[in-house]
């Protein structure tokens, strides 16, 4: 049993399942840069007090399920999403979609993901794949951030759907309730929604560990892990900042390519002359981030050990604090008509 | 970033598959473009996975001196912890932690072997007659 499903590889999990179950469901005109920004995907935050895999909890998109959710309701497409806490009604429930031709989303852990080889595999909950069929004892995936597609077993399948530990995706499956056209005039509306809704996130929540400020809070505290860490684990702290931000999954540079490339096709349904000029600005962060990268590998590869050095990175964080303040501040400043 | 920039570095990305990646073209307009892998980010995993290593033979050198039960072992070359642990067993954390006594372990029924077993994908005598 396999369904007509068409696989487009995509930089970002779950912008690629969103957009392949959409393009499923009838919404033949999204893209993945058109689902991350109207899902509002662009995000940053860092969580004092807590530990992933003994390094700092930083993020760089949304909530896991959120893209797909608030790119559905801006499109006003209805959203099918359930839990389970019994692996055999998970599994039952799955082989029902597949029977009614209906491929299905899930949120897996990546740690025991067989195809995913060792060195990728870390105990990360909000990995996103579509499963379009059933063939015998194995499930057919589409994983959106692969080239081709794939397959598991049903044992793999179950394991890595009701993997443990933060963000445990407890058979989570999800897909768009009923096939329905958009017309450009919602993508428009769903556009600036989005748009509305990340400028806001990143400039105007007043919490200091959530967006641009977030961004500071990181800054602030990278200047003191040297002294209170170690040269050691410091470089293992800014390795996994670096990977947050360019690890697979990402599109590089914590998301703001995808963003800018939003922003770009935006303007296509949004003839406003502030979209090209702001996604230009959004592609000079990416390269900032990307340039701040380059600078803590070679904190963590042991060429630069000083505290100067720890500065540099600070002081560069601060400089991209800044330029997205702006970049997002302009885009609050657009008159939609 | 420019297309013609995407980078190709060799990496552990070859195993597996290229990856997506948005950058711009000689007009300024935003495509895709595919990457074998980027030296910078490349790095970043090594290090991360050589720390894993390093903190498996610490593991391994207190299970040799008789501080903590083999249990440390597999938590570690896992990259768990005990809250994951307990999460996966069913156990309880402060059972797990003290499944890390040595002298706690060694007289654990088969039955609660099996579970950790299970979450480690060992037998239950790997994790009785460690090395």
């Amino acid at each position: 049993m396999q369904i007509n499903f068409k696989h487009i590889q995509s930089a970002h999990c779950e912008n690629g399942v969103t957009t392949n179950l959409l393009y499923h469901a009838g919404v033949t005109q999204l893209t993945e840069p058109l689902a991350f920004g109207i899902g509002a995907g662009i995000f940053y935050i860092h969580i004092p007090f807590m530990k992933v895999n003994g390094g700092p909890a930083i993020s760089f998109r949304t909530m896991p399920g959120y893209i797909f959710s608030r790119t559905c309701k801006a499109l006003g497409v209805e959203v099918v999403r359930k839990k389970f806490s019994s692996k055999e009604k998970a599994q039952q429930f799955l082989d029902a979609c597949l029977a009614n031709n209906q491929p299905a989303g899930c949120q897996v852990g990546v740690y025991y993901l067989t195809y995913f080889p060792e060195e990728f595999r870390f105990h990360f909950n909000a990995h996103n794949l579509v499963v379009y069929g059933k063939e015998g004892d194995r499930y057919l995936i589409s994983d959106p951030v692969m080239e081709t597609v794939t397959h598991l077993s049903a044992a793999d399948l179950e394991r890595v759907r009701f993997a443990k530990g933060a963000l445990a995706p407890e058979g989570q499956i999800y897909y768009p309730k009923q096939v329905k056209q958009v017309t450009n005039e919602q993508i428009r509306n769903a556009i600036i929604k989005g748009i509305k809704h990340a400028a806001w996130f990143m400039t105007e929540t007043p919490v200091p560990i959530l967006g641009v400020a977030g961004i500071r809070f990181t800054a602030g505290r990278i200047r003191t892990w040297r002294e209170s860490l170690g040269v050691r684990r410091a470089g293992l702290y800014l390795a996994q900042l670096v990977r947050m931000g360019e690890e697979i999954g990402t599109g590089g540079a914590g998301f703001r390519f995808v963003y800018a490339a939003f922003l770009q096709q935006a303007h296509k349904y949004i003839p406003n002359d502030n979209l090209p000029a702001i996604a230009d600005r959004f592609t000079e962060i990416g390269d900032l981030w990307r340039a701040s990268s380059v600078q803590a590998s070679a904190v963590y590869k042991g060429r630069l050990t000083e505290q100067k050095d720890f500065d540099t990175m600070s002081d560069m964080l601060l400089h991209i604090a800044d330029k997205e303040k702006e970049a997002f501040k302009a885009l609050l400043k657009i008159k939609w008509k | 970033m420019k297309k013609t920039d995407i980078p190709q570095d060799p990496s552990p990305l070859d195993k597996f598959t290229r990856e997506v990646c948005y950058a711009v073209n000689e007009n300024g307009e935003y495509e895709t473009g595919l990457s074998r892998g980027w030296q910078v980010k490349a790095d970043a995993l090594g290090i991360t996975l050589n720390d894993v290593q390093q903190r498996v033979e610490d593991a391994r050198k207190k299970i040799a001196a008789g501080e903590v039960s083999v249990l440390l072992f597999f938590i570690e070359a896992n990259m768990m912890d005990v809250p994951m642990v307990a999460a996966y067993t069913g156990f309880w954390q402060w059972t797990v932690k003290r499944h890390l006594k040595p002298q706690v372990f060694k007289n654990l029924s088969d039955k609660k072997l099996q579970k950790y077993a299970e979450v480690f994908k060992v037998s239950v005598n790997e994790l009785r007659n460690f090395e």
